[in-house]
């Protein structure tokens, strides 16, 4: 019995696919898990994967074709096995391939072929199906996880389907001591985040905020920051040897994780009927790719130190320019940063990306005469703005935020404190 | 202490609760000249005479209507069926008279009865006679159950059960009548509705009553081997269920199997995982697992009876999984 090989939907925005290169040849046994092909989805460059061991019989689509998700692309089966029925069977749906990805999405579940009966369905498992991405864990290990403060999605269950029982937490490291950095106000709730209802009063500000300036009415608040003592810091760091080399990137993203942490109003999503406060902090940061622009993700940025935000950071911008991230890697930020500081830009604005409610624009360090106790001296000053959502941020909310980040960053030690 | 057999110990309570209290009396078949089906009534007749010791002719639904009606005006009477098989004859008496009479009268009139004799399965007795009612009774509100595993239980639980103002079903094992315990001579009650911890342990709550008390025992001796201490509930009393007991021991061991005679669905375990679920669900480290009697009327086949019972095999293969030792 041939399997069909159809087009998966790999990122969960993904309606079709272009197949950039075959990874098997036409009669090259292939295992389950063996890599078939590379599909480019809307964000990346991906692996598409044989559901079922066998023969590759047939590569229905050339390389560089796109066709919509649940399209057919291959066939597996036994080498030498007819599959003429199934192609046959197939050949409306492959011309209805070509249509725009607009048209219904096909079944998931392939049609078996007319007449014949010679095809068996396959039992379609999408890359990212909802459900098995969902954390499984005994109401036990969830309630002794929340105790001890330990984050669940680090550990590895042992029960059925991968269930995280009891014993799966007795050597797991509560997260406070896996970051002593995070000592600053800090309590592990359980919850990734809080979602609060609108008052009458936010509903009016949203609604009419939105009427005079757009679907997201948004402000700007712009500070500048003295970045000696950050300077300072990264030279000492650097005198540590190679691993000492971190990014000023790196240090805002450590000090807006920081700052968030303890201005949650502004780690929030806006959800139309609700705003979501984050219990969580996870930094996306734009980065430029060659036709435009991906925000890989820091997960819980506050809890990790400079060196481990340096090493994440260079490694999901350096996959993000080979396209190479996978979806869970761009998706679930709950604030962005945007660095134009490389460019020499001082200052500008960045564009907030929905359903989060703030992005911190960042400009160069500069050399700048700056009063510094009662007299003129030259310091090196960075720009930063603030754009923040202004149905989930109100003015005075965003200024506190900053006046935090300001803080920090001219006393790095805070930082560590 | 002196052991005493199961039948013995609800001989006593039977001739001790006639002696203090001239408004008892036992009536059924072959109660009295007999000295019952299975011997619990022996001596009796000869000391409390036919007026407290009522032969009945073989008319449950008859015999069950005189008890409700004794009951209501003042007596306290004890009915034995000769097994609760034939009581399915009795149900209108029992479930729409003795249940709801005091409700029905506005509080007006009680029904202070006892119906009393063997459940559950004995060997090859069939379809018919080997059916574990429990969760019959236990579904109807205004009766109580009782279900004792020892001589101990089944003698303190009888002499409570007659003097409760309200109908309780109390259900023995026949299979249980010559088991012996350790019975103080001494008077006691066991009150209604308090189950009692039969072994301690801390890794997994074994949830089980009367016949099955011996089989949870019984696994948790083979768990020994396997390093898990299994602590043994025994209900005692189906309702009203003591909660506040079988809690205490899940909060502890955050794993619990749930064992009984009867069938699976809407059974005792049915009832008793709906309450754990819904007290203890962040205490809980696996779903509550249940071996109950397998879902078919009883087989007559020696071995097939044999497959369909719950066992200790079936309940340490039930405590592994909850126990991810597998």
């Amino acid at each position: 019995m041939a399997t069909k090989v159809l087009m998966e939907a790999l990122s969960p925005t993904m309606e079709e696919g272009r197949l950039v290169e075959w990874k098997k040849k036409e009669g090259d046994p292939v295992a389950a898990g063996d890599v078939l092909a590379e599909v480019e989805t809307d964000k990346a460059v991906m692996d598409l994967v044989a559901r079922v061991g066998g023969t590759l019989l047939k590569q229905v689509i050339a390389a560089g074709t796109t066709v919509p998700v649940s399209a057919l692309v291959g066939v597996i089966g036994k080498a030498g096995e007819d599959i003429s029925a199934l192609l046959e069977g197939q050949r409306g749906g492959g011309a209805e391939g070509q249509k725009p990805a607009k048209s219904a999405p096909a079944p998931a579940i392939a049609p078996t072929a007319p007449a014949t009966g010679a095809v068996a369905p396959t039992p379609a498992a999408p890359a990212t199906s909802a459900s098995s991405d969902r954390l499984k864990a005994s109401p036990l290990a969830r309630k002794v996880a929340t105790d001890r403060g330990i984050d669940l999605r680090a550990i590895q269950g042992s029960g059925p389907e991968g269930r995280i029982v009891l014993r799966d937490l007795a050597t797991a490291a509560p997260m406070a001591a896996a970051a002593p950095s995070s000592s600053l106000p800090f309590r592990p709730s359980g919850a990734a985040y809080t979602d609060v209802p609108l008052t009458q009063l936010r509903k009016t500000i949203a609604k009419r905020l939105a009427t005079s300036i757009g679907p997201v009415p948004t402000f700007y608040l712009t500070a500048e920051i003295d970045m000696e003592r950050a300077w300072e810091a990264r030279e000492a760091l650097k005198a540590l040897g190679p691993e000492g080399k971190i990014s000023f990137n790196d240090i805002v993203v450590k000090g807006v994780a920081l700052a968030l942490r303890q201005h949650p109003a502004c780690n929030a999503w806006w959800q139309d009927d609700r705003i979501r406060y984050w219990n969580e902090v996870h930094v996306s940061m734009a980065v430029a790719v060659e036709d435009g622009l991906i925000t890989p993700v820091i997960r819980h940025a506050d809890l990790k130190s400079l060196r481990q935000i340096s090493a994440e950071s260079k490694d999901l911008a350096g996959r993000a320019r080979e396209r190479k991230l996978k979806p869970e890697e761009y998706t679930g930020g709950t604030f962005s940063v945007s660095n134009l500081g490389m460019f020499e830009i001082d200052q500008f604005t960045a564009i907030i990306n929905p359903p989060e409610a703030g992005i911190l624009a960042i400009g160069a360090i500069v050399e700048q005469p700056a009063v510094v106790d009662g007299a003129v001296a030259v310091r090196r000053r960075m720009r930063v703005t603030l754009s923040c959502d202004h149905r989930v941020i109100d003015g005075a909310t965003g200024a506190a935020f900053l006046r935090t980040l300001k803080t920090l960053l001219e006393n790095p030690l805070a930082m560590v404190w | 202490m002196p052991l005493t057999t199961y039948r013995d110990a609800l001989n006593q309570a039977l001739r001790e609760e006639m002696r203090r209290d001239p408004e008892v009396f036992l009536m059924g078949e072959e109660v009295g000249v007999y000295q019952g089906a299975y011997k619990v009534s022996r001596g009796l007749l000869e000391e409390f005479g036919p007026n407290r010791v009522v032969d009945t002719p073989i008319t449950e639904l008859g015999f069950t209507g005189v008890g409700v009606g004794a009951a209501m005006v003042g007596l306290r009477p004890i009915i034995e069926v000769m097994t609760w098989n034939f009581a399915l004859l009795a149900l209108d008496q029992i479930v729409n008279a003795a249940a709801k009479m005091r409700y029905m009268s506005g509080g007006q009139v009680g029904v202070p009865m006892v119906i009393r004799g063997p459940g559950g399965a004995a060997l090859q007795l069939a379809g018919q006679h080997s059916q574990a009612f429990e969760a019959y009774y236990a579904h109807i509100p205004g009766l109580k159950v009782v279900a004792p595993a020892t001589p101990y239980d089944a003698k303190g639980l009888l002499k409570s059960a007659i003097r409760d103002d309200d109908p309780v079903i109390f259900i023995e094992g026949e299979m249980l009548y010559n088991l012996k315990g350790e019975v103080p001579e001494e008077e006691y009650l066991v009150p209604i509705g308090q189950a009692e911890v039969k072994r301690a342990g801390d890794q997994v709550t074994l949830v089980c009553h009367s016949k099955t008390v011996a089989v949870a025992l019984k696994a948790a001796e083979e768990l020994v081997g396997l390093g898990v201490e299994a602590e043994v509930v025994d209900l005692r009393t189906i309702r009203p269920l003591d909660t506040a007991t079988i809690f205490a021991s899940v909060r502890k061991t955050h794993r619990c199997v749930v064992i009984e005679e009867g069938w699976p669905f809407a059974g005792v375990g049915a009832q008793t995982v709906d309450e754990i679920q819904r007290e203890l669900f962040d205490e809980l480290d696996a779903p509550v697992l249940r071996v109950t009697g397998a879902d078919v009327p009883m087989p007559y086949n020696k071995y097939l009876e044999r497959a369909a019972k719950a066992d200790p095999p079936k309940v340490v293969a039930a405590v592994k999984k909850v126990m991810y030792l597998e």
